[in-house]
């Protein structure tokens, strides 16, 4: 049985089509990336895997159950900003995770289950390259080090699947370079489940496992809103041709252009 | 240059914003001259001696009848009743206001009672306090309670609202549950939010207090400018509103400078 799987899932609102469709069977331990042009329902996707949202038609099932309908600790996230809470030193965020486990009622560690927990905090940072940033707020912290402290909060879980959504997105590109490392480095320690949705499809070729291109298959031109996106490309990375990586660059552009225009 | 790009120096800001002050206070002692030097028994406009002489008398002199330093006795009962009103109201704001942001089904049932609540004019149904509470202390408190909190509430709620949805979800990926989200996530992040409204709520809080005094009481700032209005006493009128205002200034900063203090990550946008 996979891990993850998806039965002829539909996501509508009203009468706007979002996925229409959707077949998939994830293994443990896979990295999918998901690209495609905005409005073709990654992050709708994302979301239903999150809890955030439910299918409208079809199943979505973890190991043969359907996903809780609400964010849980097994599915950790990472957004594109705001996921670190800003009245929280980086320790303490971190830190926070496990106080939340550990004390239903009053959320906080104190003595040695704390110098035990902070153990395991320092860990995590030092693993995500944050040591030297333990004890200073999120907004003292660039783009890319508040991404490393949402990934360790993250992380520090153990979560069985980890959702990125567009994490490396406000990002500059040498900085991103830097994230990719760390990210793939935390994959192969984990092993956690990871699916990231990236609007840079060189990111979505370069990293993961896996590929799933979200697009369009059949299109009105009257009507954007009557069909909605499926997955049209499922590949294993590493086998794709470069010739094969322009069709699709072309057909999510010639996407994105419909979609805007 | 354009006039909205000229800016004034450090030092010509600070003659800038003396300036008024400089001004209104020379209109008003030349004025106060005039008059006085047609008649020396003018009550109107006093001079600095007149209300040098009345503040010494009102606060550092006991009085004859009672034997109270009355501006103190009169500033104590104030301050009492402002701390007292706006700390429950705050309190309430607090409360009620977390509630309302964060819990859906709360919302639904309590919000639009708070928006009900809030368009009542305060002053209107003092009659309905002084009736039901007396006319002692507790009226005066419920009036500032009643005036401050609903918008407490209402402010406090939006600012609930206002943290970001990917904040409530991450917390929830942690495992939190609802208890923990309100205490861990929302409550530490509101707090110099609530320090904010209550600043903004001192302005009413101060009015409602003084329309209380002047109605119905023995002692107060408020009490005392309208019992000596009849007597057309302006060099103690006039003295007691400066010193209602420095107060207002120092309460003002100071919970200013505890929301930096207590809330370093809150001032330096960290929000």
């Amino acid at each position: 049985m996979s891990f993850i799987t998806v039965n002829n899932l539909w996501k509508e609102y009203g009468d706007l089509v979002v996925l229409e469709n959707l077949n998939l069977s994830v293994k443990q331990g896979e990295f999918c990336t998901l690209v495609g042009a905005s409005g073709c329902g990654k992050s709708t996707f994302l979301k239903m895997l999150l809890g955030q949202e439910t299918p409208s038609r079809g199943e979505l099932l973890l190991e043969g159950e359907p996903f809780p309908g609400e964010p849980d600790r097994n599915r950790g996230i990472v957004f594109q900003r705001y996921s670190v809470f800003p009245h929280l030193t980086v320790r303490q965020n971190v830190l926070m995770s496990l106080e939340l486990e550990q004390r239903p009622w009053l959320g906080k560690l104190f003595g040695t289950a704390r110098r035990k927990a902070l153990e395991k905090v320092d860990a995590m940072l030092t693993s995500v390259g944050l040591e030297a940033s333990a004890t200073k707020w999120p907004h003292e912290l660039s783009g890319g080090m508040q991404q490393r402290l949402a990934i360790a909060q993250s992380l520090i879980m153990r979560p069985r699947v980890l959702l990125l959504d567009e994490p490396f997105g406000a990002l500059d590109p040498g900085i991103r370079k830097d994230m990719h490392d760390l990210l793939l480095k935390l994959w192969q320690e984990t092993g956690t489940t990871i699916f990231m949705v990236t609007h840079d499809l060189k990111e979505g070729f370069y990293l993961g496992t896996r590929l799933l291109v979200f697009d369009k298959v059949r299109r009105d031109p009257h009507d954007p809103e009557a069909f909605g996106a499926t997955i049209t490309y499922d590949l294993p990375i590493g086998q794709a041709d470069s010739k094969l990586l322009e069709d699709i660059n072309d057909s999510v552009a010639q996407t994105a252009r419909h979609q805007a225009a | 240059m354009r006039l909205i790009n000229r800016h004034p120096g450090r030092v010509s800001a600070i003659l800038l914003g003396l300036l008024p002050f400089l001004l209104i206070m020379l209109i008003y002692s030349l004025a106060s001259q005039e008059r006085l030097a047609a008649n020396p028994n003018d009550k109107l406009l006093p001079g600095l001696e007149q209300m040098t002489a009345a503040v010494d008398r009102m606060a550092f002199q006991e009085d004859r009848r009672s034997g109270d330093y009355l501006m103190w006795q009169d500033t104590t009962a104030s301050l009492q009743r402002l701390a007292i009103g706006v700390g429950i109201a705050a309190f309430l704001g607090l409360i009620v206001g977390i509630l309302n942001g964060a819990l859906p089904l709360i919302r639904a049932n309590l919000a639009p009672l708070v928006s009900a609540l809030s368009m009542v004019p305060p002053l209107a149904i003092l009659p309905i306090l002084f009736i039901v509470f007396g006319l002692g202390e507790l009226s005066k408190v419920m009036l500032i309670v009643i005036g401050t909190a609903p918008i407490m509430m209402r402010d406090v709620a939006q600012r609930v609202r206002e943290l970001p949805g990917e904040q409530l979800i991450k917390i929830q990926t942690l495992g939190a549950n609802s208890w923990q989200v309100i205490t861990r996530m929302v409550l530490p992040q509101v707090l110099p939010r609530l320090i904010d409204a209550v600043r903004l709520s001192l302005g009413p809080a101060w009015l409602f207090l003084i329309a209380a005094e002047a109605i119905a009481s023995t002692e107060g700032l408020g009490y005392r400018i309208f019992l000596v209005r009849r007597y057309l006493a302006m060099d103690v009128i006039l003295p007691y509103v400066i010193w209602i205002t420095i107060l207002a200034i120092v309460i003002d900063q100071c919970l200013r400078f505890a929301n930096r203090r207590l809330f370093p990550w809150y001032n330096a946008g960290g929000h």
